[in-house]
């Protein structure tokens, strides 16, 4: 996995690329959730992601009920059709928040 | 591409998370040879990746070891069978279920993805050197 974070005004926008695995959550979390803790809303560009398992779907959870708790949010965009399939397996599209 | 698929192949892994995109590769490499959907082997290989996770997280609990597992995917007449052997702490088979799907909390797919995609789940006792035997298996219609 790779990724790179860009910043449109109060929005974080990380783009992640490659396989999200149990070998790179803790990765994916050092990225993600510092941003989340300083309250930034962050969107996540799956666009590049080619697969996720349940790991990778844990950290979505996580960042999710993270940024709820302090009152900020965290939108997916540009899901890739394979991790967009494992969100629905999962049955949390309608409890993440799919931009 | 195999019309009439008779497939035998297995392949041993450490047991480790860095492990992961390896039991994906030889997965894909063993369906490229069958003909089926896609998405179809997509779901077989996340289900084969989500057993070898729960190997090194439960039956290791994500220790360091240098043991390997090994996995064999067989095909025949439609019956797909994927076998995973491991020489971790035994199985609690009552212990196993996966978490109720609309608790919504991170952990504890890995085990609904797999009953989603599979037609069966058989824990069983390994055969010496293995102390832990997976079955998972689906018919296939090609």
């Amino acid at each position: 996995m790779s990724y790179k974070v860009t910043e449109e005004g109060e929005i974080s926008i990380v783009h992640l690329d490659g396989e999200i695995d149990m070998d790179v959550t803790e990765k994916a979390k050092e990225v993600i959730m510092p941003l989340i803790e300083a309250k930034k809303e962050v969107h996540l560009n799956l666009k590049e992601v080619q697969y996720m398992d349940s790991s990778g779907i844990s950290v979505l959870i996580e960042s999710h009920q993270k940024a709820t708790e302090l009152g900020t949010k965290v939108i997916l965009k540009d899901i890739s059709k394979s991790v967009l399939k494992v969100i629905m397996m999962a049955k949390l599209e309608q409890i993440l928040n799919l931009g | 591409m195999n019309n009439l698929a008779q497939i035998s192949e297995q392949r041993d892994f450490v047991v480790s998370s860095s492990s992961l995109k390896d039991v994906r590769s030889f997965s894909r490499e063993v369906f490229e040879k069958v003909n089926i959907e896609q998405d179809l082997k997509d779901e077989l290989v996340l289900a084969i990746a989500e057993a070898a996770q729960n190997i090194v997280k439960h039956a290791y609990q994500g220790e360091d070891t240098e043991d390997r597992m090994e996995i064999k995917i067989s095909l025949e007449n439609g019956n797909l069978e994927i076998g995973f052997f491991d020489k971790g702490r035994p199985v609690e088979k009552d212990k196993i279920r996966h978490r109720k799907i609309d608790d919504i909390k991170p952990g504890g797919l890995g085990t609904f993805f797999i009953q989603q995609i599979m037609d069966a789940v058989v824990f069983k006792e390994g055969e010496k050197p293995w102390i832990n035997h997976l079955i998972l298996s689906k018919k296939i219609d090609y």
